[in-house]
């Protein structure tokens, strides 16, 4: 059993990590992109980075099922590459990472938005180019905000289960995490795995909540 | 006036624009060879706007800027040079240094950016001489939080060195400095201008500060440009200041 449940945790960690890195390039895009730019548009675009955080998690990954299944308009795309992604730890990362991407969308882009203009214009002057500006002046003074936001959704993805159940399954070994192996074993009446789960459950979020904690507050 | 302050040459500045924001609107219209320029006036004439005009990062309705017969901006012509190939080495009076780089980063921060744009640049300024012209070599690996209003205006004048501007752009440079330290700085700028002749423009509203550094002197009042001339004469005249 109790290498039944290192592998279940362990892969869960790695699996929320991964999200973690698959969210950041696009989360920290639109973060700044809502932060910066008005557009046409940008309601409906604000809405939909919100609305994982408000739909039922289920809902989500039927969506998800439909989009990346095998005549879904991205599963489609991808099958002649022989990439399929339902029921693969690949659908883990995939829920995981959309999950988690309305937080650290939200907390980004409060950092971006507290990027004084003027330290960007100061570097304008100095002779950088806009891509430079963003990665050396920019980038390091919302640091602090992403990191909390890559850490909030790090947590929530840690603690998936809605879309993940659905896209991903629970396939001891193979998509088994967290949250939905301790609804398995709970509905199987393994009390005794689904306990241990449930401890290694509130290690993690208690140490990620704590150092999230940590880097929202401490100057 | 073949003193030593005034033996390197002039810089041409065009000056001709209109920019209104708001209810206010700044309209220079002249054109000067000067080594130091003064912009002179209280608080809300319109110094900090024209600096920035020049700088590129406020764009007038219409008119003509241009440096060192460098046109930066034209409206009949649609040009406006990007902010980042003006080639100018702006100090806003809140100086904004880098608040998450140190001195030594924020100071080289410009350094080698401007070696590709179009090759009219001023090639990069001899920098020992510059550090040890300002003071800087003990304050190299110091946290930009924790410096006095005399060092970070000198570091901030260094960054803007560093990046090899054709002209530099200060507003109020003395403003945050404690009295002991004003004649280092202003001295440093009076080197920077002989030396490096590198070209100033120089806000203040003291009319003491604008005679030790300018050659040439603007004085501002709401938007408008009541007098131009020599310093001696206009400021003379203008504020009934010593000669």
């Amino acid at each position: 059993m109790q290498s039944e449940i290192l592998t279940i945790a362990l892969f869960t960690t790695a699996a929320a990590l991964a999200a973690t890195v698959v969210m950041l390039p696009p989360g920290i895009a639109l973060a700044w992109v809502l932060a910066r730019y008005r557009f046409r548009g940008k309601a409906v675009v604000e809405t939909l980075a919100s609305l994982p955080l408000v739909m039922p998690p289920v809902a989500t990954g039927l969506l998800l099922l439909w989009l990346v299944g095998r005549r879904g308009p991205v599963g489609r795309l991808l099958e002649p590459l022989g990439i399929e992604i339902v029921f693969t730890p690949a659908a883990v990362v995939l829920a995981m990472a959309i999950m988690g991407l309305p937080l650290l969308v939200r907390t980004a882009r409060a950092g971006f938005e507290q990027v004084t203009r003027r330290y960007e214009q100061m570097a304008e002057t100095l002779g950088a180019r806009p891509w430079r500006v963003f990665r050396t002046v920019t980038l390091p003074l919302a640091s602090r905000n992403i990191l909390a936001g890559a850490l909030l959704g790090f947590t929530r993805a840690l603690g998936e289960f809605g879309a993940t159940i659905v896209v991903a399954g629970s396939i001891p070994g193979r998509t088994r995490t967290l949250a939905v192996g301790i609804y398995t074993y709970t509905e199987t009446g393994q009390d005794a795995r689904a306990a241990a789960l449930l401890v290694v459950s509130v290690a993690l979020a208690f140490a990620s909540v704590l150092i999230a904690n940590r880097l929202a507050h401490v100057d | 006036m073949h003193t030593g302050r005034h033996a390197a040459e002039a810089t041409e500045f065009e000056l001709r624009f209109s920019l209104t924001q708001g209810s206010f609107t700044i309209a220079p219209d002249l054109a000067a060879a000067a080594r130091a320029i003064a912009l002179f006036g209280p608080s809300g004439s319109g110094k900090t706007s024209i600096l920035e005009a020049i700088a590129g990062l406020r764009t007038p309705q219409r008119g003509r800027i241009a440096v060192h017969r460098r046109v930066l901006f034209d409206t009949e012509t649609r040009t406006s040079v990007p902010v980042r190939d003006r080639h100018v080495g702006y100090v806003p009076q809140d100086v904004l240094l880098f608040p998450h780089l140190n001195v030594r980063k924020n100071i080289t921060y410009g350094q080698g950016l401007r070696r590709n744009s179009d090759g009219q640049g001023r090639q990069d300024v001899d920098v020992p001489d510059l550090d040890d012209l300002l003071g800087l070599t003990p304050l190299m690996d110091r946290r930009v939080a924790g410096l006095s209003g005399g060092e970070r205006q000198r570091v901030a004048l260094a960054r803007a060195l560093y990046s090899g501007p054709d002209v530099l752009l200060l507003d109020e440079p003395l403003a945050a400095v404690d009295l002991a330290r004003r004649r280092l700085v202003l001295d440093a700028l009076i080197a920077i201008r002989d030396r490096l002749r590198i070209p100033l423009v120089y806000v203040t509203h003291s009319p003491d500060e604008a005679r030790a550094i300018a050659d040439y002197a603007i004085v501002l009042d709401e938007g408008k440009v009541v007098a131009a001339g020599a310093p001696e004469e206009v400021l003379g005249k203008e504020v009934g200041g010593r000669r």
